[in-house]
């Protein structure tokens, strides 16, 4: 029993454990974040908006300064820029002096949507992100994650399966459960300790963290 | 129950703390829903609209005694741009600016356009 507890407290510890090196990121510690639209690599036309409109609340609770993402987007388009393969092109020089923030975060959508299978569904969000320091080009942090969230309740039985699975796709269909899935994503990505950012000037434990 | 479940039962409970996150530093209201309509479902988030909802959540924040989050008034006076007030505009980028001086090259290019 006493094991088993230890077992499962080790596995809380693995959850925060093992952090990463943060030597470049407090080199240049950013206080604002241009987040460009991720690049779609998935098969699904959402993807990009679906994370680019979930990723503001994680940086800026993390205490970012986070430019506004939709203006930004709608300000790249008006000046040439239609895509954000076009926009992720943008030489940081220009970046710097048109709209001057710290950082750039860079991210791609590698898989987004709901797979479904004939008695369950599993909604996937895969993202990368590159965090680059604009005055200098260095990278500051990167990461990646993998969520995946199943449909299935866990209703038992084969006929309460079949009936939850259709009504998971047609209610599945009509909202985008994918965009919920990127919200979680995003905090996982950005927000998990000793992995995602450190604490920015607007959180109250800025500074605190990520010390060697 | 045994001193050392009790023990256990508390570490577990300090780590996942360590691990949640605190309390909100903003307000949210509507921001990013409304972000995330206007590019998938367009008729949810006309500017109107957002306008409507966004002069709703200041007021909320306020209740709340909490400050609106980051882009909030740069993203409200874009919309109140696109709708031709622009005094209202110039208003929310000139807080926008004030509340987060990091926008302060990005808000003055948007007031300078007010004024072209």
């Amino acid at each position: 029993m006493q094991r088993a507890f230890a077992f499962a407290v080790l596995a809380l510890l693995s959850g925060c454990a093992t952090p990463r090196d943060y030597t470049a990121f407090r080199a240049r510690p950013p206080r604002s974040v241009l987040v460009l639209p991720p690049l779609n690599q998935s098969l699904d036309i959402k993807a990009t908006y679906g994370v680019l409109s979930t990723v503001t609340k994680p940086l800026a609770e993390m205490g970012y300064y986070v430019f506004p993402v939709a203006v930004i987007d709608q300000f790249m388009k008006e000046n040439g820029l239609p895509t954000a393969y076009e926009m992720h092109q943008v030489p940081l020089d220009k970046i710097d002096a048109i709209i001057h923030p710290d950082a750039v975060l860079y991210m791609s959508v590698d898989e987004y949507g709901t797979k479904y299978a004939i008695l369950d569904s599993s909604t996937i969000v895969r993202l990368q992100a590159r965090l680059v320091d604009v005055e200098s080009g260095d990278l500051l942090w990167d990461g990646h994650v993998d969520v995946r969230v199943s449909g299935n309740s866990g209703q038992s039985g084969l006929l309460g399966a079949v009936i939850e699975s259709a009504i998971n796709q047609v209610v599945a269909s009509s909202t985008d459960k994918a965009h919920e899935v990127a919200a979680q994503a995003n905090t996982q990505l950005l927000v998990r300790p000793g992995q995602g950012l450190l604490y920015g000037p607007y959180h109250p434990k800025f500074g605190t963290d990520g010390q060697k | 129950m045994k001193p050392t479940w009790i023990v256990a039962g508390v570490g577990a409970a300090v780590l996942l703390g360590g691990c949640a996150s605190s309390s909100n530093l903003y307000y949210w209201g509507h921001y990013e829903q409304d972000v995330y309509d206007m590019y998938i479902v367009p008729d949810k988030a006309t500017a109107e609209k957002q306008v409507e909802d966004m002069e709703a959540d200041f007021e909320r924040a306020r209740g709340a005694g909490k400050p609106v989050p980051p882009g909030f008034q740069a993203h409200l006076g874009y919309l109140y741009f696109q709708l031709g007030k622009f005094d209202l505009a110039r208003r929310s980028f000139e807080t926008e600016k004030a509340n987060f001086p990091e926008s302060a090259v990005l808000m003055d290019r948007f007031i300078q356009k007010l004024e072209g």
